[in-house]
């Protein structure tokens, strides 16, 4: 097997203005009652994606699973799966699995039985659905474990076997709905790559929905981000995190800074902007344009904290007093409120055990950052 | 753990005495030589042959079982649909009626079922007996039924379903093979509910019973009217020690599921 960085790095069927959506939602809505839990959305996933629906409780990203395996149907809009319109078309017959958040593993039935459930329905021989069941207990290390019941397995060992279970069909899709949710922290780590490997061994597509962005940003190729029933922005993890499109993103994705001000000058290709608090901040941005207010959002881990105001005049210095340093032993978080009032956060790696300017509460200090650390948002 | 006061020591004591004593008595008694109930005339078991060759009482007890044996389980099937269509579809029209009347006859007085009933076979001229018996005990029974399955299907996990139908059962395979497999000891449970209540029913039967059918219970009852013979009492305790044993075998099987289950949970989280 190909290591996974360099299958990824060639993997991007959506810069392809030819290639084909795998599944496409197109002017999807969903209304519960006078709730509208899905807006007219529009969204391709691409064959062998590991694609994410990332999102705050009841943003509507559940919704969209479910109106993809069939529990649900859209009140208006289509959706598409390898050019087959899915309307009207009962889960039972829809070439996608699902791997529920609470597993939902039949509590009557061993975990072999459980994974030859879905095989079963479709009349598969029995040495053939028994050669299968032996394949997947084996895929998700589960052999010595066949003849028990689920409530007689750890957390763990019963989210394999669900998995087990909804890959079982070799789906053309599956499914994820919070597929971690109910682990905890250390084995949800473990399993994120597990997942990651069992997508490229099978070549399935993947859509998992979470709330939980460093689960997304860890394993999917790219990430919708959604509120209140609509997207925000599909990109890679890393085009979220460093070119996010509107604040909503930015601020949903991992900490940031973020200045309000107008555009006062332009300067080398880029832009300057002037904060009601007096500062001015260059940006390597100049797509920006227009009179109206402009925010300027700058990720902590991209500025510097240091005592002394810097020499290089090409960067910009801000100078503030340290409110709060919080240490979390691969980084320090400095908070630091400026003249105006405003706190802004500096995160710096402790990537040597003793420093020799250790920097204080109440301290003054510079916070200085390169033209080009963050991005100009107009919403 | 709290140790007993004096004072739950005597409540406990009286609190068993006064609902074993009786019993306890009856059952000494179906002992008794004498042909007085409350004579003692020394031991001996001639009431319980007597009883094998009291035809009668054997017939209203073969009578009794029949009629509990296919009523609780006409009454379980009905019970459970009663139940399905109480929790799933919940916005059919007349819900409210609906519910209302599966549930009425936990509070309906036998004296009016028993009446209403008696009323609407006449009127439709139904032939009262062992069949009028077995319908209105159906009646009665089924509501009980479908009170213990509805309060296990709202506590089951929908996802189970649906997980169902997403791996390629279609709705009709869902509910055989899973969310009947899954409902079922409450439905058994419904459905032994609804067995006791028709075999120790009087009142109904009273009402709706016609010339050769007599239950057990009407045929004790009637009895006694005519004087308590030890008799009675022997017939009594075979009851009282049907039920008991199949109260302890039930409670035995249900604490070492108990215990199994409460083993198995530990292993699992410790491998």
């Amino acid at each position: 097997m190909k290591s996974l960085g360099s299958i990824r790095r060639s993997f991007a069927p959506w810069a392809d203005p030819n290639a084909k959506p795998f599944i496409a939602f197109e002017n999807v809505t969903k209304r519960f009652g006078d709730f509208t839990a899905v807006d007219n959305l529009t969204l391709h996933v691409y064959e062998r994606e590991f694609f994410a629906l990332l999102g705050a409780s009841g943003c509507g990203k559940s919704t969209l699973l479910r109106m993809l395996a069939g529990f649900e149907e859209p009140s208006s809009g289509r959706i598409l799966l390898d050019g087959q319109d899915l309307a009207g078309i009962p889960p039972y017959r829809r070439p996608v699995n699902m791997m529920f958040q609470s597993y939902a593993l039949f509590p009557h039935m061993t975990v072999e039985k459980n994974i030859a459930f879905g095989l079963k329905q479709d009349g598969m021989p029995r040495a053939e659905i028994e050669k299968r069941v032996a394949e997947m207990l084996k895929l998700v290390k589960l052999e010595q474990f066949a003849r028990r019941k689920p409530h007689q397995l750890s957390g763990g060992q019963r989210q394999r076997v669900a998995l087990a279970r909804s890959v079982a069909k070799r789906p053309k899709v599956l499914l994820l709905d919070e597929p971690l949710g109910a682990l905890d922290k250390k084995l949800r780590e473990e399993t994120q790559f597990e997942l990651m490997d069992l997508q490229q061994q099978l070549g399935l597509t993947f859509m998992v929905v979470t709330h939980d962005q460093e689960e997304a940003m860890t394993m999917a190729d790219r990430i919708a981000i959604m509120d209140k029933g609509e997207v925000m922005q599909v990109a890679t993890p890393a085009e979220v995190y460093e070119a996010p499109a509107s604040r909503f993103v930015a601020d949903f994705v991992g900490s940031v800074n973020i200045f309000e001000g107008r555009i006062a000058g332009r300067a080398d290709g880029g832009v300057e902007i002037a904060t009601p608090d007096g500062i001015t901040i260059r940006a390597d941005d100049s797509s920006a344009a227009g009179e109206g207010t402009v925010w300027y959002a700058v990720r902590p881990e991209k500025i510097r904290i240091s005592s002394q105001k810097p020499d290089n005049p090409a960067l910009n210095a801000i100078e503030g007093e340290v409110w709060d340093i919080g240490y979390l032993g691969d980084m320090t978080v400095y908070n630091v409120k400026l003249a105006g009032g405003q706190v802004v956060r500096s995160s710096e790696l402790n990537s040597q055990r003793t420093t020799h300017d250790p920097i204080t509460w109440n301290d003054r200090a510079w916070l200085t950052f390169p033209a080009d650390a963050g991005v100009v948002l107009t919403r | 753990m709290n140790r007993l006061s004096r004072f739950n020591i005597v409540s406990l004591v009286f609190g068993f005495a006064f609902l074993y004593i009786p019993i306890l008595l009856l059952v000494i008694y179906s002992f008794n030589a004498s042909r007085l109930v409350t004579v003692w005339g020394g031991f001996s078991t001639r009431w319980y042959v007597s009883l094998f060759q009291n035809q009668q009482l054997i017939d209203a007890a073969w009578v009794t079982f029949r009629v509990a044996f296919l009523s609780a389980s006409v009454a379980t099937v009905l019970g459970t649909l009663a139940a399905i269509a109480l929790t799933r579809y919940t916005r059919f029209h007349g819900r409210i009626l609906f519910t209302g009347m599966v549930f009425a006859p936990l509070v309906m007085p036998e004296v009016i079922t028993g009446l209403s009933l008696l009323l609407l076979f006449v009127a439709i001229g139904l032939e009262r007996g062992f069949m009028t018996i077995t319908l209105a005990h159906i009646t009665f029974s089924m509501c009980f039924v479908a009170v213990v399955v509805q309060s296990r299907l709202l506590s089951f996990d929908r996802s189970l379903e649906e997980a169902a139908q997403d791996l390629g059962a279609t709705p009709a395979r869902t509910f055989f093979s899973v969310t009947l497999p899954v409902i079922l000891p409450a439905i058994v449970a419904g459905w032994m509910l609804a067995f006791t209540l028709s075999l120790d029913d009087l009142v109904i039967a009273s009402f709706t019973s016609g010339p050769g059918a007599t239950t057990l219970p009407m045929r004790i009852y009637s009895q006694v009217r005519l004087g308590v013979t030890p008799e009675i009492n022997a017939v009594s305790t075979i009851l009282i020690g049907v039920v008991g044993v199949g109260v302890i075998i039930a409670s035995l099987v249900n604490k070492r599921r108990d215990v199994q289950r409460r083993r198995d949970e530990q292993v699992a989280a410790q491998g």
